[in-house]
């Protein structure tokens, strides 16, 4: 075990946890953000940058500070290191910056997105972002393209995180999607045109942390915060069966995977809860599912603000 | 003796890219003694005590990085050639892989017996095919006078050595996006740590190392580690190949001792012969596009008046204030007649057509950067752009991956901070600035 300071807080952890997921035991305001690193995705992360924090001694065996700002999500911590994050002015004005560089081409279409209001980049964008741009340019701009029956891809909204890219690496046997060219021109994309076409592909929208791919079973039915969410399970002889249902009344408008505060599937039996094609797409009729009751939704979104449960007590707690 | 030759001494001899007459003058010696007479351990004292520095850009000491190498039991370890060179105004590795290929392959086969590798590979740039075959003509001869496959010159050493070619991206000279698109993956720059030297190639403890540095280790075996740091000044040891190119005279690959003078390499006979056409000199990137560029008035001098020399310290000197860097070597000379502007947004093009797309300030600030210059330059900038450019840079620099967020914004970053009046002069003469140049920068007076 070895011992690490974030924004004066001590936690002990075991040795080679990274530094993000130290700040996840400490929990609440010191966790950094994370667009890209996704514990559940083996390989994910280091790319987006959000979650750059600075580290003002390395280790207790060489104190000295590191001189860049290191990507929180695979930066290993070591005995005796301290970690500034909320309470670092560098930090701060840094991912302010990655934050105008993700804002930069994203077209901010969020009165028609999908994602609106569980999106990651508008929670960061409130957070983070300035009120207006100072990017001048003709944004780039692609041709939203189906990859698959049920998935939609708006490469305008892809912020690159390669997450989906993962999900088809360790989830499928095939991967038949990727980043094709480079640089501001990377995109995702199949492989000449190829569907998507294999049981697990819906797990892509749900790693997706902006509204790049979403389900088209679900496309402009309603607005999430208008949804309730509801434990519910299914057997399933593909997965564990376990989901969140989204109703309107007594109509399921969406099935998606449990997630947690993070934004990231909750282990089910010890295992990450991915849920199946069947029980996304297929089975939308009440009668389908055991329904279990509600699903408490932990999550600090700005549009969440005052509808779900941990946020009416904060907001309370503000008040008082 | 300023102008003893290591690496292109033999340049001149006809058909010195035949085995025959590269052995006839001398040629693998040195793999020759390490083998018979020198334990790998040795080669490597020898290459630290050379006091040799990474010829690629970043200047690292070669015998340190190799010390670096991690050595489990039953796992291969491999050395692979950085032939990537693709940085603009850097094409010293080109002309010595091109002119006197047996060089860099009696080096690698001194430097894999050194390393332990019994696999090597030399990942050239796309680009350069016809290289690619005079390099695999001259494996061929190796492997047919038994230099390279099994039990080399029967000392039971084992080497096969491989030439593979990447697909022609500048990224793929980063060393882990190398070793990735050598897997035959995407070549987009790993995390780090862990380092090539723990995992690198297919999870296995690699070297990676500039053809230059490579080709270096021929002479440093040959007379010694000792004899070899006594050339140069410092820790500036040996010597270099600089690519000079630009408005010279007399532009080319030379190979200098590090510590000539700058004075004397742009205007000296047996160098560059100054500017072309009788110009002046505006300004100059010493050491490849991505290092500083520095004004007419710190080129032979540094901010402090002493005499600017071609070696890592002295180049630096002043660090980014008034510095540069020695980098890869690529010398760029510029005339009065040249617009810093029209330079800087071509830099920036490069980069942003170059940046591998996967972390998002080199991705997004690359193509910002390249677009705010490209209507700085074409008379459509305004005063807060060269703010934002500014901003922009800070945000990139330091916060990505692999060094071409720096390299990107390094230059842009020199050029604001050398050549503010032109920029300004582009915002505020908008016509006038398309159709003449702006002169010499004045020189800042000092109190």
């Amino acid at each position: 075990m070895v011992k690490v300071t974030i924004d004066n807080i001590e936690v002990e952890v075991e040795q080679g946890t990274t530094i993000l997921n130290a700040a996840r035991q400490i929990g609440g305001e010191v966790v950094p953000p994370a667009m890209c690193y996704y514990s559940k995705l083996p390989g994910s992360g280091g790319k987006c940058r959000t979650c750059l924090v600075e580290v003002a001694a390395g280790s207790s065996a060489d104190p000295r500070p590191m001189p860049k700002l290191v990507a929180s999500c695979s930066t290993p911590v070591m005995d005796g290191m301290i970690v500034k994050n909320k309470t670092s002015d560098r930090v701060h004005e840094n991912r302010g910056g990655v934050v105008e560089f993700l804002l930069a081409n994203h077209p901010l279409d969020c009165p028609v997105c999908d994602q609106a209001g569980e999106c990651h980049l508008q929670d960061l964008g409130y957070e983070h972002g300035s009120q207006k741009s100072r990017y001048e340019e003709e944004k780039r701009t692609f041709e939203p393209i189906d990859i698959g029956d049920t998935i939609k891809l708006h490469m305008n909204r892809c912020i690159l995180c390669y997450r989906c890219v993962h999900v088809a690496d360790n989830l499928t046997e095939n991967r038949v999607h990727g980043v094709l060219n480079r640089g501001e021109q990377a995109e995702i994309s199949t492989y000449i045109e190829n569907a998507i076409d294999n049981d697990f592909s819906g797990n892509m929208i749900d790693v997706c942390p902006v509204g790049a791919l979403t389900d088209k079973t679900f496309r402009f039915k309603s607005r999430v915060w208008f949804l309730k969410p509801m434990e519910a399970e299914r057997s399933c002889n593909k997965c564990s069966g376990k989901a969140v249902l989204w109703m309107f009344g007594n109509e399921i408008y969406r099935v998606t995977a449990r997630k947690d505060k993070y934004g990231e599937v909750e282990d089910i039996d010890g295992k990450p809860g991915w849920i199946c094609n069947d029980c996304r797409f297929e089975n939308k009729e009440v009668s389908k599912w055991k329904i279990l009751g509600p699903r408490v939704i932990d999550r600090h979104s700005v549009i969440s603000q005052g509808k779900y449960e941990t946020k009416i007590e904060t907001s309370t707690k503000k008040i008082n | 003796m300023k102008g003893r030759k290591l690496l292109l001494d033999k340049i001149g001899i006809s058909g010195i890219e035949t085995f025959e007459i590269y052995k006839k003058n001398g040629g693998y010696r040195s793999v020759e003694k390490a083998l018979k007479s020198m334990s790998p351990e040795d080669v490597v004292e020898e290459v630290k005590k050379s006091g040799l520095r990474g010829r690629g850009g970043a200047g690292f000491p070669t015998g340190m990085k190799w010390s670096f190498l991690a050595k489990p039991e039953g796992v291969p370890r491999y050395l692979v050639c950085n032939a990537d060179e693709s940085e603009p105004g850097t094409f010293k590795d080109r002309y010595l892989m091109e002119h006197i290929p047996h060089l860099l392959i009696e080096g690698m086969i001194t430097s894999s017996y050194a390393l332990g590798s019994n696999l090597s590979f030399i990942y050239i740039r796309g680009e350069f095919m016809w290289i690619l075959h005079i390099l695999e003509k001259a494996i061929a001869e190796a492997y047919n006078n038994g230099y390279l496959g099994k039990n080399i010159l029967g000392s039971g050493y084992d080497l096969d050595l491989r030439v593979m070619p990447g697909g022609g991206a500048y990224i793929c000279g980063e060393e882990t996006a190398l070793l990735e698109s050598l897997e035959g993956k995407r070549g987009n720059p790993r995390m780090k740590p862990p380092f090539p030297a723990v995992k690198g190639l297919w999870g296995c403890p690699t070297v990676v190392n500039n053809v230059e540095s490579i080709a270096a280790v021929v002479p440093i075996v040959n007379d010694g580690g000792d004899a070899y740091a006594q050339i140069g000044i410092g820790k500036s040891t040996g010597t270099k190949l600089i690519s000079a190119c630009g408005n010279l005279a007399r532009p080319g690959v030379y190979e200098i001792e590090l510590g000539l003078s700058v004075e004397e390499f742009i205007y000296g006979d047996d160098w560059c012969r100054g500017i072309a056409n009788g110009k002046k000199i505006k300004a100059c990137v010493p050491g490849g596009s991505s290092v500083p560029i520095l004004p007419h008035y710190l080129i032979t001098k540094t901010a402090s008046g002493e005499n600017r020399l071609m070696s890592y310290e002295s180049l630096a000197d002043g660090g980014f204030l008034s510095g540069s860097m020695l980098g890869s070597g690529g010398f760029i000379a510029f005339d009065e007649d040249q617009c810093i502007v029209r330079n800087t947004w071509n830099f920036a093009r490069f980069y942003s057509h170059e940046s591998c797309g996967q972390c998002s300030p080199c991705r997004e600030g690359t193509g910002w950067m390249e677009k705010v210059l490209n209507r700085l330059e074409h008379g459509e900038g305004n005063l807060r752009d060269i703010e934002l450019l500014e901003e922009i840079n800070k945000k990139i620099e330091g916060n990505t991956i692999c060094p071409l967020g720096d390299a990107a914004a390094w230059p842009v970053a020199a050029a604001i901070r050398h050549f503010r009046d032109e920029f300004e002069w582009h915002v505020t003469n908008r016509e006038e600035s398309q159709t003449r140049n702006y002169g010499l920068c004045k020189e800042p007076v000092t109190a």
